[in-house]
């Protein structure tokens, strides 16, 4: 975590995960790599699982295992009939027990996808979920075990609660579907599950309906409501980005506290970067469907190496900014459906080089348990493979996925309720 | 300091008449410099949009404006001129008159602003052809393109329908719509809280340029008082209904007068510094329907003192803050803590480090902005 170790690393890339092929053109090179990396220009084309495993480093079998998970989506409708979205592209992340793991991103970025991944709500195009280091199993039994200990907090807190029930039945059902619990011990653990999450006295809240509450009790009832039967991990997509300010705070505290006291594994997934700092362990973040950096969350922020993190930084609010920051890389993400060859982010990055149009970067470490994906960190290119891809990198401003892509997709989007 | 363009006294605001009414804005004041950016913030349901709305004369029934009064100074583009307006006299024809063309709102929800079955180009010729009945069609396309171009939106996105545009362009037009008139003032409801923080970003520095080529001053409404800090000039706190702070921008940051603010702005993680547990403020605001007595916010505030639960604090000048408050001074709090028979405890008393010298010029500071 130390900013020293940091540095001394990344002046060194460390070798081994590219030949060295210096003398090669851009073009030729991406025909001669090693067999090893399947990875192509080929866009459509998943890479081969990779060796790098996002996450925070710990002793002992995670909690969750994610290895080189795929998600595309296959587009029914619209302009992209029979293309697909390429969401998730080859993620390898751990979530260890008593670890909280950011996931930040612009929207877009495969966050939610990556965390329905996981809840087993759908079902991955490649790679697989492990629980205490098993796969999980197909059947009734074990995906009743796997809900049991997997649990998703989603953005909306209007939509994670029936309206037409009370705090009571949704806190009870669980309860009565996945233990043995008499009716007194239920009532018992209902209140404990309600000081929990700090609502408090219980019976204040028992029997109050959804639209009763403001938005941060009802994260908080959706928290018990997960906390219910002791999972062993949470999945918490935005949970605080739909709330008031000062609620945020609490339930984020909240999560900060079930970490150490529960020993949950949490996923936090955000688009604010600063309450990705102050909650998480580890940062991840993703780019167009991929991981373009991961790290000690202190470190990230602090130290970002890769160009897209350079970016997020810039643009995140900063009361203690003196200057008005400079954007490098404007506009928007690209779409999915035909996600830009080599690295996803060339089009926007302001120091692509011509490697970067051809070949997708490799994570490489660039500091203790800090890796990015970016042609930067390599010592290996020629001169010719830096040369600066000027054209594109000053490409239009806004607008790189066309008006007909965002609409596809959003029709797409759409059409796919199998989210909920 | 620039010449007032807006100036707002004890507005009050009731949602509901008679035994139903709730008051929602009490006695709000408010100074608009000519081009400056005046940020407001508080939580959901502290009455910035109430607020916004009331001194455009856009409040919906059961929005009923109860006192105060609203001057616009509106200059004549072409002679300079300056004419007293009383936006709260005014009637329906003269506020047509200014509504839009010297003052402009961006609403909280730009898709439901926007016509869905209008391209966009059509939408800000539309907005042309009622303001500007003098100009041809052929002229009123050439300044909806160039309308555009100024907030980023190409030539090719003329043709689209609004469902077709990222959110991020559906603001940029938006704002296009708002300035096509060239408004003296323009009001931003939330205008960029549902976007990406880079598309956010390019929409408010293109807000900044424009600013700073056409002069226009902005009230820019948000619940993120970071965003804020970086953004305006001044700033204006509201809770429950009520303007609990007015201060420079950089002096809210680094010296907050009253306990609320402190509250919002250690609410805000920091991108720096060693990761402390933060507490940010405890509770929640009261509701319209039962105000505590006293200082609405002494049920939260960790400072609160016995006359705090009895007497409400006016909003007061801060005449020992030196060069920036004092007389002429927009620095302003209600809070007991600040009436002189007690020191304030040292979060809420820190002197401002620009104190002894003019405020540093800040990216898009008055000054460079106003003629
Ligand atoms: N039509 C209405 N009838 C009754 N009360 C209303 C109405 N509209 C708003 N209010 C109340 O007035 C108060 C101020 O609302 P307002 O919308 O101005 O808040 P805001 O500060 O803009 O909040 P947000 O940050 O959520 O946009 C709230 O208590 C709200 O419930
Ligand atoms: N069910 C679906 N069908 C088709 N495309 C989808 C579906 N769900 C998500 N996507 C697409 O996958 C990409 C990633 O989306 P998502 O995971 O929601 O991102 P984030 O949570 O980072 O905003 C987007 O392009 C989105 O439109
Ligand atoms: S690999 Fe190239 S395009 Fe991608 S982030 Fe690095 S420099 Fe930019
Ligand atoms: S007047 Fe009293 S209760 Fe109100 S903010 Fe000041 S110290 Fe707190
Ligand atoms: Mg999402
Ligand atoms: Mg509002």
């Amino acid at each position: 975590m130390t900013a020293e170790s940091a540095e001394s690393e990344s002046a060194e890339p460390v070798g081994g995960t590219e030949p060295a092929e210096a003398a090669e053109s851009a073009e030729r090179a991406e025909h001669s790599k090693s067999a090893e990396s399947a990875e192509r220009a080929e866009p459509t084309e998943p890479a081969s699982p990779s060796k790098v495993v996002h996450g925070p480093r710990r002793p002992g079998i995670p909690a969750l295992e994610a290895r080189g998970l795929v998600k595309h989506f296959p587009m029914h409708s619209g302009i992209g009939r029979g293309q697909v979205v390429h969401a998730v592209e080859d993620i390898s992340m751990v979530l260890p027990a008593g670890t909280v793991t950011a996931v930040v991103g612009e929207s877009g970025s495969g966050k939610s996808t990556l965390a329905r991944l996981l809840t087993g709500l759908i079902k991955p195009t490649g790679g697989q979920v492990l629980l205490d280091g098993e796969p999980v199993g197909t059947g009734a039994r074990a995906r009743r075990k796997y809900t049991s200990s997997v649990h998703l907090v989603l953005q909306d807190p209007f939509s994670s609660l029936n309206s037409v029930h009370t705090v009571r039945y949704h806190l009870e059902r669980p309860l009565k579907l996945h233990t043995k619990l008499g009716r007194a011990e239920r009532a018992e653990r209902m209140r404990q599950l309600l000081e929990r999450v700090s609502l408090t006295p219980a019976q204040d809240y028992l029997d109050k309906y959804p639209h009763e509450l403001s938005g941060g009790q009802r994260q908080r009832v959706a928290i018990a409501r997960g906390l219910a039967v002791g999972p062993r991990v949470l999945l918490a997509d935005e949970p605080v980005s739909m709330l008031d300010v000062s609620i945020r705070l609490g339930v984020l505290n909240l999560l900060d506290d079930l970490r150490s006291g529960e020993n949950l594994a949490t996923m936090y997934v955000t688009h604010d970067i600063a309450s990705a700092r102050y909650l998480a362990d580890c940062i991840v973040v993703m780019y167009a469907g991929q991981v373009v950096e991961s790290g000690p969350a202190t470190q990230i922020t602090d130290n970002p190496a890769h160009p897209y993190t350079q970016l997020l930084l810039s643009a995140a609010p900063d009361p203690a900014r003196a200057e008005t920051p400079v954007l490098r890389g404007r506009g928007a993400p690209p779409s999915l459906v035909n996600p830009p060859a080599g690295c996803r982010f060339h089009p926007r990055c302001p120091f692509a080089m011509k490697v970067c149009a051809v070949r997708s970067p490799e994570p490489r470490p660039v500091g203790e348990d800090h890796v990015s994906a970016c042609w930067l960190h390599a010592s290996e290119l020629d001169d010719d493979q830096r040369e600066p891809l000027s054209a594109t990198a000053t490409g239009p401003a806004i607008g790189t996925a066309t008006a007909a892509t965002v609409a596809a997709q959003a029709e797409s989007a759409d059409g796919a309720t199998d989210a909920n | 300091m620039a010449d007032p363009v807006l100036e707002v006294r004890g507005l009050c605001v009731d949602y509901g008449l008679g035994a139903e009414a709730v008051r929602a804005v009490t006695d709000a004041d408010l100074v608009l410099r000519r081009g400056e950016v005046l940020g407001i913030a508080g939580e959901s349901g502290s009455g910035k949009s109430t607020l916004a709305y009331a001194l455009t004369r856009l409040l919906r029934a059961p929005g009923v404006i109860t006192g105060g009064d609203v001057v616009f100074h509106s200059r004549s583009a072409e002679t300079g001129e300056v004419t007293e307006v009383d936006l709260l006299a005014a009637d329906g024809h003269q506020l047509r008159r200014y509504r839009w063309s010297e003052i402009a709102v961006v609403f909280q929800s730009a898709m439901h602003a926007l016509n869905p079955v209008a391209r966009v180009e059509n939408q800000l010729t539309d907005v042309l052809r009622v303001h500007r009945p003098e100009m041809s069609a052929e002229q009123r396309r050439a300044r909806a393109v160039e309308m555009l171009r100024m907030v980023g939106i190409n030539a090719d996105r003329l043709r689209s329908y609004p469902h077709e545009l990222s959110g991020g362009m559906r603001q940029r037009v938006m704002i296009a719509m708002a300035l096509i008139l060239q408004p003296q003032i323009v009001i931003m409801d939330e205008p960029t809280t549902a976007l990406d923080v880079v598309t956010q970003r390019e929409i408010l520095e293109e807000l900044m340029a424009l600013r700073d080529k056409l002069g226009f001053a902005v009230i820019f409404i948000t619940h993120d008082l970071s965003l804020l800090i970086e953004l305006a000039d001044s700033i204006a706190i509201m809770y429950a209904g009520r303007i609990v702070e007015r201060a420079r921008a950089a002096e809210l940051f680094h010296a907050p007068r009253h306990p609320y603010s402190l509250g919002l702005l250690s609410s805000f993680p920091s991108l720096h510094g060693e990761r402390v547990r933060m507490e940010g403020i405890p509770g929640s605001p009261p509701s319209l329907a039962a105000m505590p007595d006293g200082c609405k916010f002494h049920p939260r505030c960790p400072y609160a003192m016995d006359r705090c639960r009895t007497q409400e604090p006016p909003l007061t000048r801060l005449t020992d803050d030196g060069g920036v408050g004092g007389e002429g001074g927009d620095r302003v709090t209600a809070c007991w803590l600040h009436d002189g028979r007690q020191d304030p405890p040292e979060p809420l008393g820190r002197a401002f480090p620009l104190l002894a010298s003019p405020p540093a010029p800040r990216p898009g500071d008055l000054s460079r902005s106003t003629s």
